[in-house]
C-alpha cells in the first residue's frame, strides 16, 4: 500500500492521505486516477493524453514539478509514501488544478505568436535547416507549455511579473524565425526587468523540463539579442 | 491582418520602457568583466606589500606620483560605482519588493558615493603629499 498525501482544497487547504495499492509499472498519475475512481470522486486533477504529449497533467511530486503521466511511482517513492501537490508559482483553483491563465497571458505578453513576412499570394518560404537561426530555433519549439519550468522558476516566485522560461523560450524560437516580421517589438517585449533580464541562470527549468527543452540557453540568447539591438539603437 | 492576402501588420510596440534596463544590463556586464582585471591585479598588489612586509611608508613612497597606478584605480573605482548599485537594485526589487522611482534615486546616491570615497582614497594613496 502506497501512503498518499494529496493537496486538497484551494490555496488555503490541507493535505489529505490516501491508501492506494501498490502496483507494477504505476504511474503518479495512475494513482491520483485510482483515488479519484476510487476513494473520492470529488478530487479535482487534470489530464488529458496520459502520454506525454499534452501537458495538461504537470503536478509537484514530492515537492518537485513533473508530468504524473510520465513519472513512475517507483521513481519518486519515499518508503511507501508520496505527496502530491498543484504546481507552484501559479493560482490553485481546487486541489491539483491550477489556474494557467497568467502563464498563457505572459506567452501573448511576451509576443509569442508568429507574425508572418508573407501573404497567402507568396511562395513558400526556404529556411535553410542547417542555419545558426534555424537551430537555435529548433532547440526550443518542441514545447508543449505544460508550466513544469514555470512552477520551478526561482524568479516567478519572486517577481510575479517575470515572462518565465516557457514564454521566454517561446520568444526566442520566433526571433530566430526567419519568417517573423516583429522581432524588434518582441525584443522590446521581453527586455527588462519582467523579462529575460531579470533571469538568475539558476536552471531549474533547464533541469525539471520534461522535453529535455533548455530555457536558460534561449533566455541568455534574448539577453544578447537585446543588448546587440539596444547597441544598434533598434530597441 | 486579414485573410485575403493583404499582408500582415507586425506587433504593436509594447509601451514598457524596456531599454534603459538593456543598458543597465550592457553596463553591468561590461563592468564585471573589467572588475573580473582589477580585482586580480589589486588582490596580488596586496599579497605581495604583505608576503614582503612593506611598510606604509614604504609602500607610499612606491605609489605616490605613480600615474599608471592612479589610472589604473580609476578605472577600478569607475567600475565599482557602476557594477555595484545594479547588482543591489536588482537584489531591493527581488528581495524587498522595491520598484518605485525612489529605489532609482537611492541606488545612484550609492553609485556617486563609491565613486567619491573610492578616488578619495586613490588621491591619498597616489597624489596626496605625504
Amino acid at each position: 500500500m502506497l501512503q498518499v498525501s494529496v493537496w486538497r482544497g484551494d490555496a488555503s487547504g490541507g493535505y489529505r492521505t490516501y491508501e492506494v495499492p501498490r502496483q507494477d509499472s504505476q504511474s503518479v498519475l495512475d494513482v491520483v486516477t485510482y483515488i479519484q475512481r476510487n476513494i473520492d470522486p470529488t478530487l479535482s486533477y487534470r489530464f488529458a493524453c496520459r502520454v506525454g504529449m499534452c501537458g495538461a497533467c504537470a503536478m509537484t511530486v514530492n515537492g518537485v514539478a513533473r508530468w504524473t503521466c510520465r513519472t513512475h511511482v517507483s521513481k519518486v517513492v519515499k518508503g511507501n509514501a508520496i505527496q502530491i501537490a498543484p504546481l507552484a508559482n501559479l493560482p490553485v483553483v481546487k486541489d491539483l488544478v491550477t489556474d494557467m491563465r497568467e502563464f498563457f497571458d505572459k506567452w501573448a505578453r511576451a509576443l509569442g505568436r508568429f507574425f508572418p513576412r508573407a501573404t497567402r499570394k507568396d511562395d513558400f518560404a526556404r529556411v535553410d535547416s542547417a542555419s545558426p537561426e534555424r537551430v537555435a530555433a529548433n532547440a526550443g519549439i518542441e514545447c508543449i507549455g505544460c508550466a513544469v519550468c514555470y512552477a520551478s522558476c526561482d524568479v516567478v516566485s519572486w517577481n510575479p511579473e517575470y515572462l518565465g522560461p516557457a514564454a521566454l523560450n517561446r520568444a526566442w524560437t520566433l526571433v530566430n524565425d526567419v519568417r517573423d516580421v516583429s522581432r524588434r517589438e518582441r525584443l522590446a517585449a521581453i527586455a527588462g526587468d519582467a523579462g529575460c533580464h531579470a533571469c538568475h541562470t539558476h536552471l531549474s527549468c533547464s533541469e525539471r523540463c520534461p522535453k529535455g527543452i533548455t530555457p536558460t540557453a534561449a533566455i541568455a540568447g534574448l539577453k544578447r539579442a537585446t543588448a546587440l539591438a539596444a547597441w544598434k539603437g533598434e530597441l | 491582418m486579414n485573410s485575403v492576402g493583404q499582408g500582415y501588420a507586425a506587433a504593436p510596440v509594447p509601451r514598457r520602457a524596456a531599454k534603459p534596463e538593456v543598458w543597465l544590463w550592457i553596463a553591468q556586464r561590461a563592468s564585471a568583466a573589467l572588475l573580473a582585471v582589477c580585482v586580480l591585479v589589486h588582490l596580488f598588489t596586496i599579497i605581495y606589500a604583505v608576503r614582503h612586509g612593506l611598510t606604509g611608508e614604504a609602500i607610499l613612497g612606491r605609489t605616490r606620483g605613480n600615474t599608471a597606478g592612479l589610472t589604473f584605480y580609476i578605472v577600478y573605482v569607475l567600475a565599482i560605482a557602476v557594477h555595484a548599485p545594479i547588482g543591489l537594485r536588482s537584489l531591493c526589487q527581488e528581495w524587498l519588493g522595491w520598484r518605485s522611482a525612489s529605489l532609482n534615486w537611492f541606488v545612484a546616491a550609492l553609485a556617486l558615493a563609491l565613486f567619491v570615497f573610492g578616488l578619495r582614497a586613490a588621491w591619498a594613496v597616489f597624489v596626496a603629499p605625504v
